[in-house]
């Protein structure tokens, strides 16, 4: 005789279904992205067929219906030239900091690191604000008309007249920004230079300097290569506090020819304009077009960089157990 | 070889001016250094100073509870901003937190694997992406379609910034929780969907608890996707499908204005956004400076992402 089991009773797959269920959210993020690249490529398709390739290199800038022509140029040279700029001023201070906080003693290096990364809690908005009203004062005051004074008539890139709201402002922002960044991400990889290699130069009688030239440089630089490109893929899709203050040129006006000379992102041009743009004309394509730009730009940057941060920080933990 | 006392005497001289000159330049370089660390904490000082000291004068109660008066009246509050701030939160958060514990579990419990791996990496990249981007992503898919902004699309584009992180932290905090844990759970002749959530989740509870905090943090300020998606709007929550106004829209919209009263409203915003959002982040550091592995881990994590 054959018992009848009762449904309630027999098992199902719960663990299996629990197995898929957790694979599922995990390629979430895959899908979306895939996602995300298909449905800007697919909304943008009209301003490639239309543009081409001059989509990329033209600098004309036009939404009224009839004459309408879109070149994204000078917004993606502003996005470089903003980015570099930042980078050039935020890598040294955020190795430096990653320098003082790796060595310091414990009850400086704690709440230093708080205050550092603090820096990178405040959002976007409120660097902004704080720029247009504060910080633009004291740029042009204190360096931009300095400069200007002195280098304005002979280098280029100190030439028109300062007004505050400019490529120059928006990069020390973007400098301020990407600090938490680089430098948390810096101290990690310093810290995880094997304790061996730092005591060895100590040995040899070392400075503290120099035992950072001599073992941590050297064996850190890919992370540390890493961790500035990290803060660069930061500094390329940061928005709302580069739109407050760079100025909002259009058109061929906004290539960016001098430092005190109002310019445009390719965020901020997004941030600017996407509201007012029409679905029906090709002006949403092209600011979708500067968005997927934007993207393709952000994921080889931050690709690249979590390869060289991830080896290092590998070698790391091969160390630690070894 | 014995060396003669005048010969010893130049060695020490030698030796003498070789140390001292590279201390100098070991001095110069701490110097420079500790220089910089200065040079980054100034900004901060001086924008908390700033939105402290013009923030306060435009705090009372309606300001707090009002909805926004005529442009440049400098009456009414930013009421609606702090509610639709709230609620924005919570949906995300609705949407975000499911997703990204779930895929927590998948990487720290069945993550050892080639999609494990693929999963971790562009999760660690999506964290970095744009988050205009997503902003654009949600309006293609969300207010186009449905032809209105909406709460629901600002949610979801929200949602997206959040989800990596949990991800990420939830992952952390399970990978510290004791395999023998886990092999009680196996000796009880529990299932692994139990054993994980029943008994893993729960010991690994404050770790993800932090995870989402942060992740919270990091929305509230969020002004970009919210440009394209939620919009802005004068009234109060008036249903998940209309356009709704959030603090940081409203900070942008006041500064804006070519007016003082504006300006001393937009940073009143600014001040009731920064105490919400430093209150976040200085009770999860705070909680977890005590527990300095999940800690250490976090602050990684915490510094890689923003707007």
């Amino acid at each position: 005789m054959s018992k009848q089991i009762p449904f309630s009773k027999r098992r199902l797959p719960t663990d299996k279904l629990f197995k898929i269920g957790a694979m599922v959210a995990g390629s979430y993020v895959l899908v979306i992205i895939v996602l995300i690249v298909f449905q800007l490529s697919s909304e943008s398709y009209p301003i490639w067929q239309r543009e081409g390739l001059a989509f990329l290199t033209g600098s004309d800038w036009n939404a009224v219906e009839g004459r309408e022509s879109f070149g994204a140029a000078p917004y993606i040279l502003g996005t470089l030239v903003t980015a570099s700029l930042a980078m050039i001023i935020g890598v040294p201070l955020s190795i430096g900091i990653a320098m003082f906080i790796s060595q310091a003693p414990k009850y400086l290096s704690g709440p230093l690191s708080i205050l550092i990364e603090l820096l990178a809690a405040v959002p976007s908005i409120i660097y902004g604000l704080w720029g247009i009203f504060v910080f633009r004062q004291i740029m042009l005051d204190w360096v931009e008309y300095p400069l200007y004074g002195i280098f304005g008539d002979n280098v280029w890139i100190f030439s028109s007249a300062p007004f505050g709201l400019d490529i120059f402002s928006a990069s020390v922002i973007l400098a301020i920004m990407i600090i938490p960044t680089i430098s948390a991400v810096s101290r990690e990889i310093m810290i995880a230079v094997p304790q061996q290699q730092k005591e060895a130069a100590y040995m040899l009688g070392a400075t503290k300097w120099e035992m950072f030239r001599l073992a941590v440089f050297p064996y850190a630089k890919t992370g540390l290569i890493g961790a500035a490109i990290l803060g660069l893929g930061r500094a390329v899709g940061e928005t709302m506090a580069v739109t407050m203050l760079i100025g909002n040129a259009t058109g061929p006006s906004a290539f960016p020819q001098s430092l005190f000379q109002p310019g445009q992102t390719m965020s901020s041009i997004i941030a600017n304009e996407f509201i007012e743009a029409s679905p029906a004309s090709l002006h949403l394509p092209a600011l979708v077009g500067v968005g997927l730009i934007l993207l393709l730009v952000a994921i080889c940057i931050n690709v690249v960089a979590h390869i060289l941060v991830s080896r290092m920080l590998k070698v790391r933990e091969g160390a630690i157990n070894a | 070889m014995m060396s003669s006392s005048q010969k010893r005497a130049e060695y020490r001289l030698l030796f003498k001016q070789n140390v001292s000159g590279r201390l100098i330049v070991d001095k110069i370089m701490m110097g420079i250094v500790f220089g910089c660390v200065i040079a980054a904490v100034i900004p901060l000082g001086s924008i908390l100073l700033e939105v402290f000291k013009n923030g306060i004068s435009a705090i009372s109660i309606e300001f707090l509870t009002q909805v926004p008066g005529a442009i440049g009246s400098g009456e009414g509050g930013i009421g609606p901003a702090i509610q639709g701030t709230l609620i924005i939160i919570g949906m995300s958060s609705i949407i975000g937190v499911p997703i990204g514990v779930m895929s927590g579990i998948f990487l720290a419990e069945f993550g050892d694997n080639r999609l494990g791996r693929t999963v971790r990496f562009f999760n660690d990249v999506f964290m970095e992406f744009p988050s205009i981007v997503l902003g654009i992503f949600a309006f293609l898919v969300i207010v186009l379609v449905l032809g209105h902004f909406s709460l629901w699309a600002g949610a979801f584009a929200l949602s997206l910034i959040m989800f990596p992180i949990v991800a990420r932290t939830t992952e952390e905090s399970l990978k510290m929780v004791p395999m023998t844990y886990r092999e009680a759970g196996i000796a009880l002749g529990l299932k692994k969907w139990v054993i994980t959530f029943r008994i893993v989740l729960s010991a690994a509870k404050s770790g993800m608890i932090t995870g989402i905090l942060l992740s919270v943090g990091r929305i509230g300020g969020e002004t970009a996707p919210l440009i394209m998606t939620v919009l802005g709007s004068s009234q109060f929550f008036s249903g998940v499908d209309s356009p709704m106004d959030a603090l940081p829209l409203r900070i942008w919209r006041m500064s804006l204005l070519p007016y003082d009263s504006a300006q001393m409203q937009g940073w009143g915003a600014a001040l009731v956004l920064i105490i919400i959002i430093l209150a976040i982040n200085i009770t999860v550091r705070y909680y977890f400076a005590k527990k300095s592995k999940k800690g250490k881990i976090l602050s990684k994590l915490m510094g890689m992402r923003k707007k």
